[in-house]
Order: C-alpha cells, then structure tokens, then sequence
C-alpha cells in the first residue's frame, strides 16, 4: 500500500492573526482533527463563469418546479372531489393526482439539492486519519483493574453468606418480574371454553346433544336435493354463529359424487384402515372438512375430472374417492370426514363431529 | 437614552457563546462538521432503507389515527357498495374507512405499503453490498449482527402490519402463522393458544399484532438502527482501496456541506419516488378481498414479496412427518422454523466463520472487490440463489397459470432447482471471479491492449499492448503488483485516448479536453493512474 507520510500537515498557525483567511482557520480546524485537504477546487474555470450560471438556474428552476408542485398538490388535495363514488368517476384520479404532484415536488426539490452538491460546491478531496488502534495495554490495565477494584469494594468474593443469598434470596426477583408479564398470556390449549382444538362447531355437545345440522352461510338448512349431482357446497354448523370465525375449524365441504365416484368412494371409505370414515357417506353425498390439513387454509378448489380437493395456500391435493387421502404436495393427513345422515324434516345433519382432527397437525395430536 | 442597535453577528456570536459555556460543543461540534466520508454509489444503499424506515414512520403514524385494532364484529355502512351490509371486524371496517372516506387515507396507506416494500429490499441489496466487498469483516461483525436482527426485524414489523387490515389475505397469513406456531413440537399447540389467545383466531390476535406493529417492533427497529449508525459513525466508513487510500485513513469528503447535502437531496428523492409509486400503483386493494372467512382464500393469495421465500419453502417440502410414538412432527416445522432460524443464523455467524477460515485477526478497513475473494462470492451467490428459487417457488401457482405449466411440475422444478442451481451458482461464480482475477494480473504484466495490430518480420500478427508501468531493458513491461482496485483496460482511461462519449445513442456531453477528474497527487511513480469514477 501507498506509505507516503500525510500526518504531516504544517504546524500551528495563530487563528487570531488578523491576516489569516477564513480558509485558512478552517484549515487550521482541519490540521486539529487529523485532515488534511489534498485537493479543493472551484468547478469552475473562473467567477460567474457561463457554466456556473446556467447550472445556477437549472438549480432554481427545480426549486420552483418544486414549489409549483407542492401547491399543486396543496389544491387538489384541498378541491378535487375525492369522495369514493361508484363508477368512473373523477374521484378515481385523486390518490394519482397526489401522487404525482407530492412525488414530482419532492423529486425535484431532491434533484436539485444534488445538482447543488455535485455540480456547484468544489470539488475536493480529504484525508483523514483513523484512529482506529485499540486502547493502549497501559490503559486496558487500568480499566480492568479499576472494575476488579469495584468488585473488592463490594466484597462479595470475601462475604460468602451474602453471595449465597444473592443467589437463593434474590434469584426469584427477577423471575417474579417475568412472571406476570408471561403469565398471562399462556392459555392451555387442553382446557377452557368451546370450541376447543379436537371439537367443531358440528359436536352434538354444543347443541344440546342433538345432531346439529349442515347450513348455508346464512343459517339455512340444506336438503339433498339442493346440491345437484357432481356438485358441491360449503356447509357450516347449525349453530348459532356457526358461519362466523368462532368456529374456523368447522367450515366443511359436501359433495354430491355422481353414481360411480360414490361407489369408488364408499368402498375405499368402509375399508378404512382405523374404521372412522365407515359408514360415515349417506347416499351419494360426502363432506369433507375444508380446512387443509397441513397449514389450515380452506382446501376449496374441486376438480370435477380429477376428483382432487387442491388446496390454494401451498398445493397439496386431496384425492375425494379415497378418504381425501394426500396425493400431491406437502400435507401429509387426509382430510377429515363428516359422519351424515338427514334428520325426519329431510334435511343435512352431521351424526357425530368429525372423528379424526381438523386443521394443521400437530405434536399431541390424539 | 439611545437604543443600542441590535447587531445580529453579534447576537448569534453571544448565542453561541452563551450554548458553549453550558455544553461545551464547539470543539466536537468542529470535529462533526469535519468529518471525512469516502463516497461510492454502493454506500447508498442503505440509505434508501433509513429513509423509506422515515417514510414509513411518517405514514404509519397517520394511520393509526383512523384505524381500529378490534376484532368485534360490525356491519358495514361505508361508502364502498359492494361490501354494504356485510359483516366485517372493526378492524377491516377502519382500513376501509381509510381507504375511501378519510381524505388522502388511501394515499397514505399505499405509501406506507410502498415504503415498506422499498424498506425490505433496500436491506436485502444493501446487505449483499457489504457481504461480497467484505464489508462486514473485522471490527464490523457487530454491525453485520445488527443488520441481520434489521432484516428480520422488518420481517416480522412486515408481516404484523399485513395482517393488521383483517382482510380475506391477511387471515390466510395469520392462519398460516397459527399452524406454523402448532408445529412446534412440544409447546406447538400452547405457544399458539398463548399467542392467540385461546383457538385460532379468537378475538384478540389484531389487538396484539397492532401494539407489536407501532410500538414494540418499531422502538426496537428505531434503537437499532440508531446503533447501527452510531457504529458506522464511530468506526467510520469503509472505503475502497485506491490512490492515497490506506487502512489507517479515509479519503473523500467532508461532511458538511457537500456530503450532507447529497444525503438530503438523495432523501428528497427517494420520498419522491415513494409518492409516485403510492400514487400510481394500487397495492393491497382491501376492498376486493373482502373480510377474513375461514372458509373463503383467494387463489394466487401471496403475501408481500420478502415472505414469500418461506412460502415457497413450506410449498416445495416433501410431506415428511416424523412420530415419536404417539407423537408426531408435521413437516412444516422443517422449512418454517428450522428453515428461518438457520438463514438467519447462519449468516450472523459468517464473519467469525470466515476469518476463522482464513485465520484473519486484522482490522478492515478497505473493502475488497468481490473477485479478490471468490470462495465469499460463490457462498453468497449461492445463498442468493437459494432465496431467489424459493421466492419464485412462492409464486409457483401464478407462474403455472400464466404460462400454461402442470403445477406440479412447477413444484418438481422448485425441489430440484433448490438443492442443483445453489451449487452450480457457487461454482460459476467462483470460476468467474478467478477469469477476472487473471484478466486484471495479465493486464498487470502485459499492458493495455491497444487495439493496434502489427506484423512482425517473420509474417506473423500481434497485438501491440501499452504497459501501465515502466519497461525493462529489452522494452519488456515490468509486472506490476496488483493494488485491490480496477486495473485500467482501455486506452482511454490512460488518458492516451479522449475519454469515452457519454451516452447510448447520442453523445450526452462534449468530450472534455482534459481527463475527467484530474489526478491527485500521484503517490510513486510507478503507479498509474486509477480513475475511480463517483
Ligand atoms: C413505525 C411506525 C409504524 C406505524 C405507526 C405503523 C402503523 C400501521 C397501521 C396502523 C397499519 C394499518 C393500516 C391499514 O389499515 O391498512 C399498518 C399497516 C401496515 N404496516 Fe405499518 N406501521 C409502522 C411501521 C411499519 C414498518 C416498519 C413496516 C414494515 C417493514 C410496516 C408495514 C406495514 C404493512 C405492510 C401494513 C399493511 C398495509 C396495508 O394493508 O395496506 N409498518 N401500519
Ligand atoms: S394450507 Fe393447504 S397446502 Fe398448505
């Protein structure tokens, strides 16, 4: 690297000498903080050179865009019809007209503080020494001995009693801090209102120990009648709120399968392995649970030739003819399965909640 | 008696005097005014994050003036049609109200959406700016750690504010954060219910995010970068090798005036192109999601783009559950919680990993051009690399819809490309910082080439070069050591030529009779000059 010496930078200079400049007492500053100006140069070959008046009024030029602008803004913010209206009308030019006015005036204001700095202010260039080297040993010795002086002062290394009851007697202090602020906030999953983890919205307990229905976002019941062959609805618990957020588990897919589909699915539903989904279809309908055993998105997109669920949030697919079982992407459970039947007034109930867990799997899943 | 005639140098001079003897600030108050800062486009960038961080505390400010972090159910009776009459939480119903009945509230909340985008990706280039030139070695691990803990902050500031508005996108986000948080083993499904307060979403969740998003994570953002540019102030900048340049100094400017004038205007601007963007491009249209439903997602529902490497993440996983007897692992755990913990981790280790390696205890001051060290270039492409194939794999659904392509070969693509391209990248760029390398070293030894052809005597063509040193006795150049800075290889650049014209088309200014910058001092005689452009 360069070894050329620059700590050197000329001796003190008297700042009270009449005959100094104020470039020279600003030098003299810069000697004190270890700089050196190498090089300072007017951009210009001489005063009110041609080219420093033309970039002085490009300069003022964008100070008046600027300000042009800023009013700009300032009047149509303060006139233009903004409030929202149906169709295309001027209100749809509002946030736009903002945002040009606001953004040109502060683009401009911005260019031209920089055309300032680059184009109108000497150039130059300066040296600074670092010092960046570490504290001397001398010095590191003292620190450390003064903070080791702190310690004997306090004397805890010569009171043994005391650093055994700071241990044991103040110790818990600190925990008792924490205490509340955690505390309150851990809930136990396990335990506490319904609906809880493993229950829906469709668990008879809820609703008096009656099979509750399947309904329609809006309440109403559903008879097999309304979902035509090869299509699908999306049912909720018969409950009171059982269409709103409380119950985000329980939102669940019934699909009237055409005849073969149904056969497929019936069969591969009364082998079950664990015997939960045996039995569990009525007729030609199924219902399976929406939400995506992986990550808890609703898994809502049917493809009718393919008989797949597809899930939005990361493509997993659920195959309907076999248990809603995984076949593509990273869900590893099948979707769970709502037990049916129709209750004496003819319309959709859930016989039971559904058997297995619904929603993203987890460590203690039963 | 005569009024004495108020002389204002005088009064500012006895202002002045009258701050000094209570705060004694005139000697550290020259000292700042001082200042030397070396300048380079690159140290830019992450001032672009500092200033959309303003922006976004300007803005944000704003809108929490309107909105309301509740989850309570209302109808709506605002001024948007479509939604009339639909139930909705508080907390939609005050962004819509931003949106359409507080003037210029729609303006502000996609500024604030704008700037936040900006924020993120001003850290990402930033932070890739001081890994390849070595910014980060020592004394500036510390920094480096910050920078991190800066990103990651902003993540979660990111994601926390998304989730704010309550609209159909933001739950999906919250439902998936539920799941992630259940995937834990263990405490998977207490942690959730703490978080949310009892079963997903409960009635709590916005309330919590809100003081989280202005308050918490903010004051945290704010305390660290504060730090983080007391550090850099008090190590002072890096600055890259050159004429002049050494480890003990720096070269460039003052502070004042020039240096920061060029920050505010560099401001100005930056919150000028926020504006434009706020104006013109519409983000997060709350509106046509409508209010979270359990049962209701979008399709093509993506987060904001600097989450989007998770989702791709958790998208390409294998289902790969593991059971502890009756328990079980989901395989979500793997990208989402293992995965994030390590990109994070891993990168604050890397400047301890790295002068471990390398054996390296000095202080850096110079910065290193990327090809000087290619191993660090080929890591940090191939984490680069990494990153930019998750994030795709995130928008993997979009990608196959638009151009006609099996989904799941997109997502077999993703797996693939995630464990082949990183490597590949690594190798590449290795292999290309080494060309470079040996390209500057030949120049180094052999001269410029001049572009003149001669033929020798015996019928055969070479190409004539320009040594950048002087000649040995038999006019053979005398090889030059290399200095860590751009080897000139043009002639024009030695100034043996006119400087190349401005300009793609047409030329943007006359060319200058004299070299651009005029040299400084030369330092040896043996060293050209080398032009470094800012
Ligand atoms: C520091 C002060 C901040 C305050 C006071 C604040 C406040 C808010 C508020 C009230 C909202 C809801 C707005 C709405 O209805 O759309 C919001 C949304 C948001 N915030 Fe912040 N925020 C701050 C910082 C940040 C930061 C640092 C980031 C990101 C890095 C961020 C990213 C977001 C995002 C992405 C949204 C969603 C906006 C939308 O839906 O259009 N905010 N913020
Ligand atoms: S939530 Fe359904 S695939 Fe991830």
């Amino acid at each position: 690297m360069t070894t050329v010496h620059h700590g050197e930078t000329g001796a003190p200079v008297d700042v009270h000498d009449p005959k100094l400049t104020r470039f020279d007492i600003v030098k003299e500053g810069l000697r004190r903080d270890d700089i050196e100006i190498v090089t300072y140069e007017s951009q210009f070959p001489g005063p009110n050179s041609k080219a420093e008046k033309r970039i002085v009024r490009n300069i003022a030029f964008l100070f008046i865009i600027a300000g042009l602008f800023s009013l700009a803004f300032l009047v149509f913010y303060i006139v233009w019809p903004w409030k929202f209206e149906l169709g295309h009308t001027l209100s749809d030019y509002f946030t736009p007209i903002l945002g040009i006015t606001l953004g040109i005036a502060l683009f401009a204001l911005g260019i031209g503080i920089l055309a300032w700095a680059k184009k109108l202010l000497p150039h130059e260039l300066s040296i600074q020494q670092r010092h960046g080297d570490p504290s001397s040993d001398e010095e590191r010795l003292i620190t450390g001995q003064t903070m080791m002086f702190v310690a004997d002062e306090l004397g805890v290394q010569r009171r043994p009693l005391l650093k055994g009851a700071i241990a044991l007697g103040l110790a818990p202090i600190g925990l008792a801090a924490a205490a509340p602020l955690v505390g309150g906030l851990i809930e136990n999953p396990h335990k506490g209102e319904e609906p809880m983890m493993y229950r829906t919205g469709f668990d008879p307990v809820a609703n008096g120990g009656k099979p509750v229905r399947l309904t329609r976002d809006d309440g109403s019941p559903i008879r097999p009648e309304d979902v035509s062959a090869g299509g699908q609805m999306t049912v909720y618990p018969g409950i009171p709120g059982g269409a709103t957020n409380k119950y985000a588990d329980s939102p669940t897919l019934l699909i009237h399968l055409r005849a073969d589909d149904a056969e497929k699915t019936r069969t591969a539903a009364d082998n079950d392995k664990n015997g939960r989904n045996k039995g569990s279809m009525w007729g030609n309908y199924v219902a399976y649970s929406k939400i995506c055993t992986h990550a808890g998105c609703p898994a809502s997109l049917y493809e009718q030739q393919t008989n797949r669920l597809l899930c939005p949030c990361h493509q997993s697919q659920f195959l309907i003819t076999d248990n809603a079982q995984p076949v593509f992407g990273p869900a590893t459970r099948r979707l769970p399965m709502l037990p049916l039947s129709v209750d004496d007034e003819g319309f959709f109930v859930a016989t039971s909640d559904f058997k297995d867990t619904v929603g993203p799997d987890f460590w203690e899943r039963p | 008696m005569k009024r004495r005639k108020l002389d204002p140098a005088e009064a500012t001079a006895n202002f002045a005097k009258g701050v000094d003897d209570r705060f004694q600030v005139a000697t550290p108050l020259r000292a700042l005014l001082n200042k030397v800062f070396p300048d380079h486009w690159s140290f830019l960038l992450g001032e672009i994050a500092l200033f959309s961080f303003i922006v976004l505390l300007l803005s944000g400010v704003f809108l929490t003036l309107f909105f309301d972090p509740s989850m309570k159910e209302v109808a709506y009776h605002g001024a948007y049609p479509a939604l009339r009459g639909t139930e909705m939480s508080a907390a939609y119903e005050s962004s819509l109200r931003l949106s359409f009945e507080v003037r210029g509230g729609l303006f502000m909340r996609q500024m604030h959406h704008w700037a936040a985008l900006l924020f993120m990706a001003s850290i990402v280039v930033h932070m890739a700016r001081v890994f390849f030139t070595g910014a980060f070695r020592k004394p500036r691990e510390i920094n480096w750690v910050i920078g991190v803990l800066l990103f990651l902050l902003g993540f979660f500031a990111g994601f926390t504010g998304y989730s704010l508005p309550d609209d159909g996108l933001s739950g999906t986000g919250l439902r998936i954060a539920s799941a992630i948080m259940l995937s834990l083993p263990v405490i998977g499904t207490w942690l959730s219910a703490s978080i949310f307060g009892g079963e997903y979403p409960g009635e709590l969740i916005i309330g919590r995010f809100y003081i989280a998003h202005v308050l918490l994570i903010p004051g945290i953002l704010l305390a660290l970068i504060s730090v983080h540019l007391g550090i850099v102030f008090k190590q002072k900048h890096t600055q890259w090798p050159g004429p002049l340049r050494t480890n003990e100094n720096v070269v460039g400017e003052r502070m004042f005036p020039r240096y920061a004038m060029k920050q505010g205007g560099f401001f100005m601007a930056v919150f000028g192109v926020i504006a434009l963007m706020a104006g013109l491009f519409q983000i997060n249209p709350i509106w046509l999601f409508g209010p979270y439903r359990a049962a209701e997602v979008s399709s093509a529902s993506q987060p904001d783009w600097y989450v989007m490497f998770m989702d791709g993440l958790v998208r390409l996983m294998p289902n790969w559950q593991i059971y502890f007897g009756p328990y079980s692992l989901p395989p979500l755990f793997w990208p989402a919680v293992v995965g994030l913990g390590a990109l994070f981790t891993l990168p604050m280790l890397y400047p301890w990993l790295e002068a471990r390696k390398l054996n390296d205890t000095r202080s850096h001051h110079l910065l290193e051009r990327p090809r000087d060290n290619p191993e660090r270039v080929g890591i940090g492409m191939m984490a680069l690399t990494f990153f930019v194939v998750a994030t795709i794999s995130g928008a993997n659904d979009v990608i196959a819809d638009k151009f006609h392509i099996s989904l799941n070969a997109m997502t077999w693509a993703g797996r693939i490309g995630l464990l082949i391209l990183p490597p590949l990248a690594y190798y590449f760029s290795v292999r290309i910082c080494l060309g470079l390398q040996q390209h500057d070293r030949e120049v180094l030894a052999h001269g410029v080439e001049t572009g003149i052809i001669r033929r020798l005597p015996n019928g055969a063509f070479i190409e004539v070069h320009q040594p950048l040193g002087p000649i040995d006795d038999h006019g053979h150049p005398v090889p030059l050591e290399y200095a860590g800075w751009v080897v000139p290889k043009k002639m024009n650049k030695l100034g043996a030529l006119a400087p190349t014209v401005k300009g793609f088309f047409f030329p943007v200014e006359k060319p200058a009779e004299a070299p651009v910058s005029p040299a400084p001092i030369s330092t040896s005689g043996t060293r050209e000059e080398i032009s470094s452009k800012s």
